[in-house]
C-alpha cells in the first residue's frame, strides 16, 4: 500500500431523502485510490447517482464520514479539487466551446493569458482543435461530451466524478470515448469515480467496479478488473474480459436486479439540493 | 384536497396583505402628505376598501336600484360581448394557424401583417365597425365582440403556429409511416401536441376579449355594459369616488373569472408532465 | 439568395395588399367612412403630417415612459422573487391571475390622480399593463435552469450571486426579450386607448377620437397609419436590440418562423 492517502474514504456513510423517507444508501464504506478508476455499477434508483453526489458535497449524507483529498468532503468542494461530468453536457450556448471550457478557470480567477493557453491544451487533449470559436449546439453529443470532459479536467483536479457521461450516446461514439477517456486519464494521472449502467463499459475502463444493490443502496460486491493497461479493442476480446462481466452480472442478481422508479431519485436529489 | 384547502388559505392570505398594504398606503399617505405631482393621498383619490366595497351595497343613484345589481346586469352583458368575441377570435385564429401551419409560403406572406395588426388600435377602428355592422343589421353588442375577437385572435395564432410545428420530428415520421396522411397527423398528433401552447394563449385570449368588449363599449355608445358603466361613474368621480372603484373592482372580477375558466378547461383538456425547473 | 425566398413573399402580399385596397375602395364603391382608398389617407398624412406625427411623438413619449418604468420595475421584482425562490413560487399563480385585469379600466382612475392632461397619467397605464407580463415571463426565465447546471456551478464553489450572474441571468434572455416586445404593443395600447378616456389634444387617442367624431376619416385612417408605424417601429428596435444582444441563440439564427 503507498503512503499517499487515498483519495475518496468513505465509512459508514448513510443517506435516507427527509424524516422517515427513502433509504436511498445504507452503510457504504468504500476507499479510493490514487489513479484509480473505480465504476459503480446498479439497477436504477440504487443510490449510485446520490453516491456520487455525496463525494462532491452536493447532498450531505445522513451519517458517516466522507472524506476527499485528506478533507472533509465540504472542504475538498471549495477548494475545487475535484471535476464533473454530467449526463447531459451542460454546456453554455451562449458561450463558445472555447468559453465553456475557461468557464471554471474564470471563477478561479486566473488571467486571460493563462486561462486562454491551458484551454488550448485542453481542446488539443480531447481532440477537438478548431473548435473553440463554435457554439456547443452546433457540435454532436459526443463533441459536447468531450467539451464537458475537457472543461472538468481544465484546472487539474485530482479527483474526476462522471455520472453515467456516454449514456446518451450511440454505442460507437461511447467507444470511441471509452479509449479517449482511458488515454487522458493515463495521462493525467487523475483518479476517476465513473457512474454507469453498462457492465461492459464499467469493466472495459475500470481498475475496480463496485456492484450495488437496490434501493436501499448497499455494496453487493468489489470486482477487482486484473486487465492488462493499456486498454484496448483487443482486450474486449479478451477471455478474461467476458470472465469479469460474468462476475459483475453475478453479483448484480444477487443483489436483485429490480428496476425501480425511474427519475424518482432524481427527483429526491433535485428537491434536496433545492436546485 | 389539502392542495386545494392550501390553495384557498393562500388566497385569503395575499388579499388579506394587499388589504393592508392599500390601508397602510393610504394612512401613510395621509399622514406625511405624500405628493407625486398632483397626486396626493386621499378619501377621493384612494377611498378606503371597505367604502368601495360597502359603496356596492348602496343605491346607483337616487331613490335606484343598488349599485351591485346595475353591475351585475351590466357585467353579464359585457361577458356575453367578450365570450361570443373569445370564441369567434380562438376559432378563427386557430383556423389561421393550422392554413399558416402547412404552407410555409403562405406564413412569409402573410405574417408581417398579422403582428402589424397587433399594433392599429383597435379604439380607433370600433366606430367603423359598429357603422359597419350595425348597417348590416346587426346588433350593436355583435359589434363590440368583433373587436373583442379581434384582440383575441393574434395570440392564438401564433401559439398555434408554434405548438403544430412543436411536434417531436420521431413521432411525425411514425405517423407516416401508419401512411396517415395530412388530415389524421393533424388531428391524432400535431393538435393534441400543441395544446399546451394553444391553452397558453387562450389564458391570455381570455383576458384581451374582457378588455376589448369593455374598450369596444365606449365609441359604440353603448351604456348596457361595464365600458358604459365606467364612463358613468367617471362623472360623478368627484362626489362619489368608491362607485368608479367599485365599478373597476367587479371589471377586474370579470377578467379574472375569465381567466380562471380557462385555467379550468385546461386542466380538463390536457395533462402536462409536470416541468423541470431549477 | 436565401434571403429573397425569406422576405419575397410578404413583399408580395403587400403589393397585392395595396392594390386590393385601392382598386377594391375605388371600384366597389364602399362607404367613404368606413375605409377611404389608400391614396387619400396617404394624401391626407401628408398634408396633415405635423400634426400626427407630432401626436404621434406625444403618445409615444408616453407608451415609452410606462416601458420603461413598467418594465424596469418588473425585472427588479424578477431578480428579487427568484433569489426568494419559495415566495416567487408562491406568488406566480396570482400575478398570472393579476394579469387578467383590464387595467385600462383604470385610466379614468389615473386622470383623476394625475390630471387629465399630464401624460404621467397614461405613463402609468402602459407601466402597469407592461408590469406583469415581464414579470411572469423573466421569472420564467430565471427559475427555468437544468438541475445539472446548478449543480455545476455548485461544483465550482460558486455562490448565489456567481449562479444569478453566469447562468439564471443569462439563461432568461431569451424570455425576456419575448416579453419586451410583447410590452412593446401593450405600452402603445395603454397610451392610445388611454387617450380615449380623456387626454391632451396634442395625444393621438385624443386626434383619431375627434376625427372620426366629426366624420373626417382620412384624418382618422391617417392618424391609425401614425400608431401604426411607431407602434412597428418600437417593436423592431426592440427585436435588433434582442439580435444583437442573443447572436448566440439558435432561435435567432434560424430560418423558420418561431
Amino acid at each position: 500500500m503507498s503512503e499517499e492517502h487515498a483519495v475518496v474514504s468513505l465509512r459508514n456513510v448513510d443517506k435516507q431523502f427527509g424524516e422517515g423517507g427513502v433509504v436511498a444508501l445504507d452503510s457504504i464504506d468504500l476507499e479510493v485510490e490514487p489513479r484509480d478508476f473505480v465504476s459503480l455499477i446498479g439497477p436504477s434508483g440504487c443510490g449510485k447517482s446520490t453516491l456520487l453526489r455525496i463525494v462532491g458535497d452536493l447532498i450531505q449524507p445522513t451519517s458517516g464520514e466522507v472524506v476527499v483529498n485528506g478533507k472533509p468532503a465540504r472542504q475538498a468542494r471549495l477548494d475545487h479539487d475535484y471535476g464533473i461530468v454530467f449526463q447531459d453536457a451542460v454546456l453554455y450556448d451562449w458561450r463558445t466551446v472555447g468559453r465553456n471550457i475557461e468557464l471554471p478557470l474564470e471563477m478561479l480567477g486566473w488571467d486571460r493569458k493563462r486561462r486562454q493557453e491551458r484551454m488550448r491544451e485542453m481542446v488539443e487533449l480531447v481532440e477537438l482543435s478548431g473548435f473553440e470559436r463554435n457554439h456547443p449546439w452546433q457540435l454532436s453529443g459526443g463533441m459536447q461530451q468531450r467539451v464537458s470532459i475537457a472543461r472538468a479536467l481544465s484546472f487539474s483536479p485530482p479527483l474526476l466524478l462522471m455520472d453515467e457521461p456516454f449514456g446518451a450516446l450511440d454505442e460507437m461514439t461511447r467507444e470511441r470515448l471509452n479509449d479517449e477517456l482511458l488515454r487522458i486519464w493515463a495521462g493525467t494521472g487523475s483518479t476517476i469515480v465513473f457512474v454507469t449502467h453498462s457492465i461492459a463499459e464499467a469493466v472495459f475502463l475500470s481498475t475496480r467496479v463496485v456492484v450495488m444493490s437496490p434501493r436501499p443502496g448497499r455494496i453487493q460486491g468489489i470486482v477487482d478488473v486484473d486487465l492488462p493497461q493499456p486498454r484496448t479493442q483487443a482486450t474486449r476480446e479478451q477471455t478474461r474480459y467476458a470472465e469479469l462481466i460474468r462476475e459483475v452480472r453475478r453479483l448484480l442478481r444477487l443483489g436483485g436486479l429490480d428496476v425501480e422508479d425511474e427519475g424518482v431519485e432524481e427527483q429526491l436529489i433535485v428537491a434536496e439540493e433545492r436546485l | 384536497m389539502r392542495s386545494a384547502l392550501q390553495r384557498v388559505g393562500l388566497t385569503a392570505l395575499v388579499l388579506v396583505v394587499l388589504y393592508a398594504l392599500w390601508e397602510g398606503f393610504k394612512w401613510f399617505g395621509e399622514a406625511s402628505a405624500f405628493r407625486l405631482g398632483t397626486f396626493e393621498v386621499n378619501d377621493r383619490t384612494l377611498p378606503h376598501v371597505h367604502d368601495i366595497i360597502g359603496q356596492l351595497f348602496e343605491p346607483s343613484r337616487r331613490n335606484g336600484p343598488l349599485l351591485i345589481e346595475v353591475l351585475w346586469d351590466a357585467t353579464l352583458f359585457t361577458a356575453k360581448e367578450a365570450a361570443v368575441g373569445f370564441l369567434m377570435g380562438a376559432v378563427f385564429g386557430f383556423a389561421i394557424g393550422v392554413v399558416l401551419a402547412h404552407s410555409r409560403l403562405l406564413q412569409r406572406g402573410f405574417m408581417p401583417y398579422i403582428v402589424a395588426s397587433q399594433t392599429v388600435p383597435i379604439l380607433a377602428i370600433a366606430p367603423m365597425v359598429v357603422i359597419w355592422l350595425g348597417g348590416r343589421g346587426l346588433p350593436d353588442w355583435f359589434s363590440v365582440a368583433v373587436i373583442a375577437a379581434y384582440l383575441t385572435f393574434f395570440p392564438v395564432t401564433i401559439n398555434t403556429l408554434r405548438g403544430l410545428h412543436a411536434v417531436d420530428r420521431r413521432a411525425l415520421d411514425l405517423m407516416r409511416s401508419y401512411a396517415g396522411g395530412a388530415w389524421p397527423i393533424l388531428w391524432k398528433l400535431r393538435v393534441p401536441a400543441s395544446m399546451p401552447y394553444l391553452f397558453s394563449a387562450l389564458k391570455v385570449s381570455a383576458t384581451a376579449s374582457v378588455v376589448g368588449a369593455i374598450i369596444g363599449e365606449l365609441p359604440a355608445s353603448i351604456q348596457s355594459g361595464l365600458g358604459g358603466a365606467i364612463l358613468n361613474f367617471n362623472q360623478y368621480y368627484a362626489t362619489s369616488p368608491a362607485s368608479l372603484w367599485a365599478t373597476n373592482l367587479i371589471a377586474a372580477l370579470l377578467g379574472i373569472t375569465f381567466f380562471l375558466a380557462v385555467v379550468g378547461a385546461e386542466k380538463l383538456v390536457v395533462r402536462r408532465a409536470p416541468e423541470n425547473v431549477a | 439568395m436565401r434571403r429573397v425566398r425569406d422576405w419575397a413573399p410578404a413583399v408580395l402580399v403587400f403589393l397585392l395588399g395595396i392594390a386590393a385596397w385601392e382598386g377594391g375602395t375605388r371600384g366597389l364603391n364602399v362607404e367613404r367612412f368606413l375605409l377611404p382608398p389608400l391614396s387619400d389617407i396617404l394624401r391626407t398624412l401628408w398634408e396633415e403630417g405635423d400634426t400626427l406625427w407630432g401626436a404621434g411623438f406625444f403618445t409615444f413619449k408616453e407608451a415609452l415612459g410606462g416601458f420603461v418604468i413598467g418594465c424596469g420595475l418588473a425585472i427588479l421584482a424578477a431578480l428579487v422573487l427568484a433569489r426568494w425562490k419559495r415566495l416567487g413560487g408562491a406568488l406566480m399563480p396570482y400575478m398570472i391571475a393579476a394579469n387578467a385585469i383590464p387595467i385600462i379600466a383604470f385610466a379614468p382612475i389615473t386622470n383623476n390622480w394625475f390630471g387629465l392632461l399630464n401624460p404621467l397619467s397614461k405613463m402609468v397605464i402602459a407601466a402597469v399593463l407592461c408590469f406583469f407580463p415581464v414579470l411572469v415571463n423573466m421569472l420564467r426565465g430565471l427559475t427555468s435552469v437544468r438541475p445539472s447546471s446548478i449543480e455545476l456551478m455548485r461544483s465550482y464553489a460558486a455562490g448565489e450571486v456567481e449562479i444569478f450572474r453566469r447562468v439564471r441571468i443569462p439563461n432568461s434572455l431569451p424570455y425576456l426579450f419575448s416579453a419586451l416586445k410583447l410590452a412593446t404593443v401593450l405600452a402603445m395600447i395603454g397610451a392610445i386607448v388611454g387617450d380615449y378616456f380623456g387626454g391632451s389634444q396634442e395625444a393621438l387617442g385624443i386626434q383619431i377620437r375627434r376625427s372620426a367624431g366629426v366624420f373626417a376619416f382620412d384624418e382618422a385612417w391617417a392618424a391609425i397609419m401614425v400608431a401604426s408605424v411607431l407602434g412597428i417601429a418600437f417593436y423592431a428596435a426592440v427585436a435588433l436590440a434582442e439580435r444583437l444582444t442573443m447572436g448566440w441563440h439558435p432561435s435567432a439564427r434560424s430560418a423558420q418562423a418561431d
